[in-house]
């Protein structure tokens, strides 16, 4: 490829390679309009982490050899993209311009897709999607619950351009945003367009970006770093991952973008390791932009250079804190230190450093191409624009979802989401990851943004939206995430290393039976001094979970310790085995019993000696007609 | 006299890695990632031989070593079984799986059988959320695991 010498030559190219994606960005209205005109034809296949993982490339192999045996090789491409966010029913794969949609497809559905779909038209009806609120197949992606009420600004391009093909990226707008910023707009221009949007940091923070980008101008130093942070450790999140995947080439053009606007010419990426996916797609990316002239000396031949370099992160979640990742950058422990000095005062070997996160940076293009005007129209009063959520847990459509800011959390779980798995009850929605909280139904219709979240107890964090169900034990939760932060506590500050030990043994013993009255009275106590007195960010919200279930789930607590009772059924040391009236003596139970506990004779119901039982559910796995319950 | 000549082949590679990096400063966490990568894992000698190449001292890169989930100082078993402890799949039943595999195998989270063929670990999330609960063996995943499948599965290894 040649270089792109400036920005008129990159707009003649983006008109060019716009071609490429013409069957992908049909209206239904063209659709209808130009019905058999299109000869050629394209099948996108889904090649996120996910549909990977389900073998979406195999099935990209099998679908061009069953074309290629068709004889339909000179009109019908397969391309891979990067996510579609509908990862619950992965692999996806969509046709293109009938605009059909099928899920959970195969490689051994490729044959019979070129020869049914393909070749005769007829769509292949048990492949498509179930709407589950009106029990009926969806041909098109716009016609899904899943869809329709979400608004794609940071995710534009995912699923929808191929990753590792930079024109596709270049055709859907790509760098011209940049383009336009080094060509028309002075630095200052730049950051006034971003604090006029309003966009605020995705990584968890919320900080206000513009803002953030003004400080690291105003520090005067001979060099200045941009750092996307792609450390994304909170379990359960998955949309940084997703747009690095999907999308690379527009972080690298924001990152260009701050670059410009706070006077760097070095950008690091420190990326998880636990991502290789998204590392092959960067490294990619990184290099068709340098062969193109959109990174590296004088981009589109003005006077700005910018460069990019990947840092990899190794498994430590404190890392996510811009402090502590700015140490590992360096090649150290990544233990935080405090603030001040920002590092947009003294960051990266002591220069003035800018950290946004991937999402953040996702939304900057589609700013500067858009306008601020158009972006702070979206959302709520303080927060402005969309927010991805990455929807997991017991909920029937798991996925990336990203919607405006002040959408309910109703909204997302029922409408988008589809409600909870197997037709259970909802009990509680954990935004947040380790550092937020669980929130329970009644405040289901709370809109969220970064303040509403804040106020009842939990935060926006990066994103991550798990759903429970009446079968998940709430102090069991608590535990789960203390266990998470003491894991991944540093150890640099004593609240959250002794602290949150402290907090997760009291949470065992309440789990095991052990628990007291005054015990609960620690917890709460103990939780306000943590967040008080840690050092950073982590420390300061790992008690959420646990405030959060006490404040809304206090009775599953009261339970635990005062009638020794886990009412979800979860805490082993807590649950009995009885043997039901459905018994009918075939004695197998008594037989695998591993402390002979059970006795009875042959044809009549059984018993169970609770004071021998160990709890190990041997017996109930073993019954043939599911006699024995737990409670 | 075989193993030595693989093990200096390995600290040859390593040296040459090092060598052609643009720069020393702030490089040790993608030294260690490559000496992984190379030795397995990251004994004594090695990490002795990275912090003279990198001029550090040793208690600095055993600090940092110690420091991160990703660097492992023990052998690791011919499989590694990585059971997903991640949000989503832990609210879906991973560690009642988790639990199956040791129990199946004899061995806590973080050992190794004794006969070198699996090593139990396990990792926060790989991102495939809708597969919950997810277990990776080496680098095939597995999704939707059920206790039941855990049999199963080991059987696929055990050959």
């Amino acid at each position: 490829m040649n270089k792109i010498h400036s920005f008129d030559q990159l707009k003649k190219l983006n008109q060019d390679y716009k071609k490429l994606l013409e069957l992908r960005k049909l209206s239904h209205e063209d659709e209808v309009k130009f019905e058999n005109k299109f000869t050629k034809r394209e099948v996108l296949v889904c090649g996120g982490t996910g549909c990977k993982s389900s073998r979406s490339s195999e099935i990209v192999d099998n679908l061009r050899k069953a074309i290629e045996d068709a004889g339909l090789g000179e009109d019908i491409s397969v391309e891979i993209t990067g996510c579609f966010g509908f990862c619950e029913k992965g692999p996806i794969v969509k046709v293109l311009p009938d605009n059909i949609f099928y899920v959970k497809v195969t490689p051994e559905d490729a044959e019979e897709i070129v020869e049914k779909h393909l070749k005769n038209g007829q769509v292949i009806e048990r492949l498509l999607y179930v709407e589950p609120s009106l029990n009926q197949k969806v041909k098109r992606q716009d016609e899904m619950g899943f869809y329709k009420k979400q608004m794609r600004v940071a995710l534009r391009n995912c699923g929808l351009i191929n990753p590792e093909n930079i024109k596709e990226c270049i055709g859907a707008d790509g760098y011209l945003a940049l383009g336009k910023v080094l060509t028309t707009m002075s630095p200052d221009q730049v950051i006034n367009t971003m604090i006029a949007s309003g966009l605020r940091g995705r990584g968890g923070g919320g900080f206000p970006t513009g803002r953030k980008w003004e400080f690291t101008k105003k520090s005067k130093a001979d060099q200045k770093y941009i750092i996307c942070n792609a450390d994304e450790g909170d379990p359960g999140a998955f949309m940084d991952r997703s747009i690095l995947e999907g999308d690379p080439n527009s972080v690298l053009e924001a990152m260009a973008i701050a670059g410009y606007a706070i006077g760097a010419s070095k950008g690091y990426i420190y990326i998880r390791a636990e991502y290789p996916l998204a590392i092959e797609r960067l490294t990619i990316a990184i290099s068709e932009a340098r062969d193109l002239g959109l990174l590296g000396d004088k981009i589109l031949g003005t006077d700005f250079s910018f460069d990019v370099e990947l840092k990899y992160g190794a498994g430590a979640f404190v890392c996510g804190e811009e402090t502590a990742l700015i140490h590992s950058i360096e090649g150290n422990r990544g233990e935080p230190t405090t603030k001040p000095p920002f590092p947009a005062v003294s960051g990266l070997w002591e220069k003035p450093t800018c950290v946004n996160n991937v999402e953040t940076l996702a939304n900057i293009p589609a700013i500067i191409n858009r306008g601020a005007e158009w972006y702070s129209s979206i959302g709520t009063k303080t927060s402005k624009g969309t927010k991805v959520f990455a929807l997991a847990g017991k909920i029937n459509n798991v996925g990336l979802v990203e919607v405006p800011m002040g959408t309910t959390l109703r909204e997302i779980i029922y409408d988008i989401g589809g409600g909870i798995k197997n037709g259970r009850e909802f009990k509680s929605v954990q935004t947040g990851g380790p550092s937020g909280g669980c929130i329970p139904v009644q405040s289901l219709d709370t809109p969220i943004d970064y303040e509403t979240l804040m106020a009842i107890g939990s935060m926006m964090g990066s994103g991550g939206m798990i759903v429970m169900d009446e079968d998940n034990c709430m102090v069991d939760i608590a535990k789960f995430y203390l266990d998470f932060t003491v894991d991944e506590s540093c150890g640099k500050c004593t609240p959250c290393r002794v602290g949150n030990k402290r907090l997760l043994e009291m949470l065992t013993k309440i789990t095991e039976g052990k628990g007291t009255e005054e015990d609960l009275e620690k917890l709460e106590e103990l939780s306000h001094v943590i967040k008080d007195a840690s050092l950073c960010g982590l420390g300061q919200t790992a008690p959420n979970p646990v405030l959060s279930t006490m404040k809304y789930f206090k009775n599953e607590y009261d339970a635990h310790v005062k009638e020794k009772r886990c009412p979800a059924g979860v805490c082993q040391a807590l649950l009995s085995y009885v043997v039901t009236d459905k018994c009918i003596g075939c004695t197998k139970c008594a037989r695998n019993c591993p402390v002979q506990c059970i006795s009875g004779k042959v044809k009549a119901k059984h018993i169970i000696d609770q004071s021998k039982c160990i709890k190990c559910g041997t017996c109930m796995t073993s019954c043939p007609v599911s006699a024995i319950i737990k409670k | 006299m075989c193993k030595n000549q693989v093990a200096d082949d390995m600290f040859k590679e390593l040296e040459v890695f090092i060598d052609n990096l643009p720069m020393k400063e702030g490089s040790l966490i993608g030294v260690l990632h490559k000496a992984q990568e190379i030795f397995g894992y990251l004994p004594k000698d090695v990490q002795v031989f990275v912090a003279k190449k990198l001029e550090l001292p040793v208690s600095k890169v055993y600090g940092v070593i110690t420091f991160y989930s990703f660097f492992q100082t023990e052998p690791r078993g011919e499989n590694v079984i990585n059971v997903c402890l991640g949000t989503a799949c832990f609210v879906r039943g991973s560690g009642i799986v988790l639990e199956e595999f040791e129990k199946e195998l004899g061995i806590k989270v973080g050992e190794t059988t004794v006969d070198n063929k699996f090593t139990i670990d396990t990792l926060r999330c790989v991102g495939a959320c809708g597969l919950a609960p997810v277990v990776t063996i080496n680098n095939k995943v597995y999704g939707n695991v059920k206790k039941d499948d855990v049999k199963k599965i080991l059987e696929e290894y055990r050959k």
